[in-house]
């Protein structure tokens, strides 16, 4: 009956009035939200004209945020480049896939495997190996940068796609968020298995990681973020090698006549991470919501 | 019957256990050679003198020595860290838990979308270097231009050559970038809080969503809370990336110069000079840890 009632209101009164919220606070906190958001997509609004301008909307006096005769001479003029480079561009998004491909997977089951006695089993050493992982969440990369270059030389890795994969494999938060999300499977599920005879590692493909396809969908995302930012500068020396973000950065380097390639290139560079962030991220919140840190 | 001594038990464990031990194995032996032994490594050369040429010779303190009270550079970066850290740690907590907070009172696609507008810019790469346009010195700059055209200024002010702006305007874009896991983990866990408190706590008195924020959300989100504290402080001290790039390296007067930049200089730029980079580097582990850990125990107090 109510509902039906709801119904026939105009409808901005058809909300109900929730618990709590006043119109006035409702006001305020809306206004700050659009003011910040505002001031958080003006940058990516302007990435995005930038690249539709014409060269000679990119040099206006006074500069306009909104593009007015959008043109796509910066995406042909970035293919012209392309195509001149030295070594064949294809190349370049060759290594971005097998670096991005390799390291994600391999990062994801490497976690995956390790989270699942972290999260389900009580062996000697438990306690010790998470602290540890958990100590690592709280220095940044910069403090091992140095050592890590002069390991990877002495493992003999440097300048292949190893040195920049393998450390991608045992990255911290992986295995922290994806031991927290395995922790809520109900263990009656595992042990069922168990009693039907199912090996641990039978167990961990076929009920574990069906389970948990959120984080492991996560960790992806997490990972394909840090490793498509990575220029792989210091360890692939190698033109052959390099990824597709030190070419992209190498057409930006030329100069102010590359100006409009130069859009064109952040608009790729950012919209790549964000559309992969779209298309989960109702599975990177679920993740979120067992990050929590529990003692 | 011979009682079981300890030891015996750890073994027998230990021979339960070998097939987690064979799962935990390849991420944690990578785990080892590229995160536990590089701060061990770093730890150890900062005592010493190596240069990736010779071999190294120990030299006790004096790197500690060096840094500490000869190295100007340094304690300017020092100073800039702390500056960075004290300001943008703090606030982009705030700002994140204060947004993902307004968020959580819209639904469906308006959410979704609020969300992807406040985390994109975290995870966009490079995509700060749209600021260098922003803040550009010449008049083709967005903030130059604006000023100019509504005459704040008649001459385009060089905000990156000018000492006094460059530490503001890093901070602006770091706040900008901040929103980041932490902001996710504050989302997620907003919506797990169990509804029914609420209700309880209208019965118990609690008018506003101001004491509903206080006496409700946050006690019970103290997990995610902690986690947060970790993302956005570890972050808070490695700013390094956007100083570079938008005031170069060395910046002007090393108004942008921060403890990460000055490693980068000493390591992997052209000095090499890899003993004194590792006791940086140490210093820079010891202040991020220890934030971390004071951090952690004050959060763990509260609402006890």
């Amino acid at each position: 009956m109510a509902e039906a009632k709801r119904k026939k209101l105009p409808f901005w009164k058809r909300k109900q009035k929730q618990l709590n919220r006043s119109m006035a606070g409702n006001t305020i906190l809306f206004v700050v939200m659009g003011i910040c958001g505002v001031f958080m997509a003006l940058p990516l609004v302007m990435i995005i004209n930038n690249a539709f301008k014409p060269l000679d909307e990119l040099f206006r006096f006074p500069p306009q945020i909104f593009v007015r005769n959008p043109s796509l001479d910066n995406f042909s003029d970035l293919y012209v480049l392309m195509s001149s480079s030295w070594v064949p561009f294809t190349r370049y998004i060759l290594n971005t896939i097998i670096i991005t491909g390799c390291g994600t997977v391999g990062h994801v089951l490497c976690a995956s495997l390790a989270a699942y006695p972290l999260a389900k089993w009580q062996f000697p050493g438990k306690k010790f190996l998470f602290q540890i992982v958990v100590l690592s969440l709280m220095f940044s990369y910069n403090v091992t940068a140095i050592p890590n270059y002069m390991i990877i030389s002495w493992l003999g890795i440097n300048n292949t796609y190893l040195a920049v994969v393998l450390p991608a494999f045992a990255y911290g938060l992986g295995l922290y968020l994806m031991k927290q999300f395995m922790e809520q499977i109900p263990d009656s599920l595992i042990e069922s298995a168990r009693l039907d005879g199912a090996g641990e590692f039978k167990i961990f493909f076929r009920i574990v990681m069906p389970n948990v396809k959120p984080a492991w969908l996560t960790l992806a995302i997490f990972q394909f973020q840090s490793l498509w930012a990575n220029t792989g500068s210091g360890f692939l020396r190698s033109e052959q090698l390099k990824p597709l973000q030190y070419a992209l950065y190498q057409i930006v380097g030329g100069g102010v006549a590359r100006q409009g390639a130069g859009a064109v290139v952040q608009l790729i560079i950012a919209a790549i991470p964000i559309t992969f962030f779209i298309i989960c991220q109702s599975n990177i919140i679920e993740t979120m919501t067992t990050s929590g840190m529990k003692d | 019957m011979q009682k079981k001594t300890k030891w015996q038990y750890l073994k027998q464990d230990l021979h339960r256990c070998r097939t987690c031990y064979v799962m935990l194995a390849p991420y944690f032996i990578l785990f080892f050679i590229f995160t536990v032994l590089p701060v061990l490594a770093s730890i150890v050369i900062g005592f010493t003198d190596f240069n990736m040429l010779e071999p190294p010779n120990f030299v006790g303190w004096s790197n500690y020595i060096k840094l500490i009270l000869e190295d100007d550079v340094f304690k300017k970066a020092f100073k800039n860290t702390i500056i960075f850290a004290v300001i943008t740690g703090p606030l982009s907590y705030i700002m994140c838990f204060l947004f993902a907070w307004i968020i959580n009172e819209f639904h469906g696609k308006l959410r979704a979308f609020l969300t992807l507008i406040f985390y994109a810019p975290s995870i966009s790469g490079n995509a700060f270097m749209v600021w260098s346009i922003i803040i550009s010195g010449d008049r083709y700059g967005y903030l130059n231009g604006w000023l100019m055209k509504w005459a704040f200024t008649y001459a385009p002010i060089q905000w990156m050559q000018t000492e006094k702006y460059v530490l503001p305007i890093l901070i602006v874009v770091q706040l900008w970038l901040s929103l980041g896991t932490g902001f996710l983990t504050f989302i997620a866990g907003l919506q797990t809080v169990d509804k029914s408190l609420f209700e309880a706590g209208a019965m118990d008195g609690i008018k506003n969503r101001w004491q509903e924020l206080w006496y409700i959300t946050l006690p019970s989100m103290k997990p995610q809370l902690m986690f947060g504290a970790v993302m956005q402080i570890t972050q808070s001290f490695a700013v390094a990336d956007i100083s570079i790039n938008l005031a170069g390296n060395p910046s002007v007067n090393y108004a942008g110069a921060t403890i990460v930049t000055h490693l980068m200089d000493y390591g992997s730029g052209t000095r090499y000079e890899m003993g004194y980079a590792c006791a940086i580097a140490t210093i820079l582990f010891g202040l991020m840890v220890g934030t971390n850990q004071i951090i952690q125990k004050l959060l763990r107090r509260v609402g006890e």
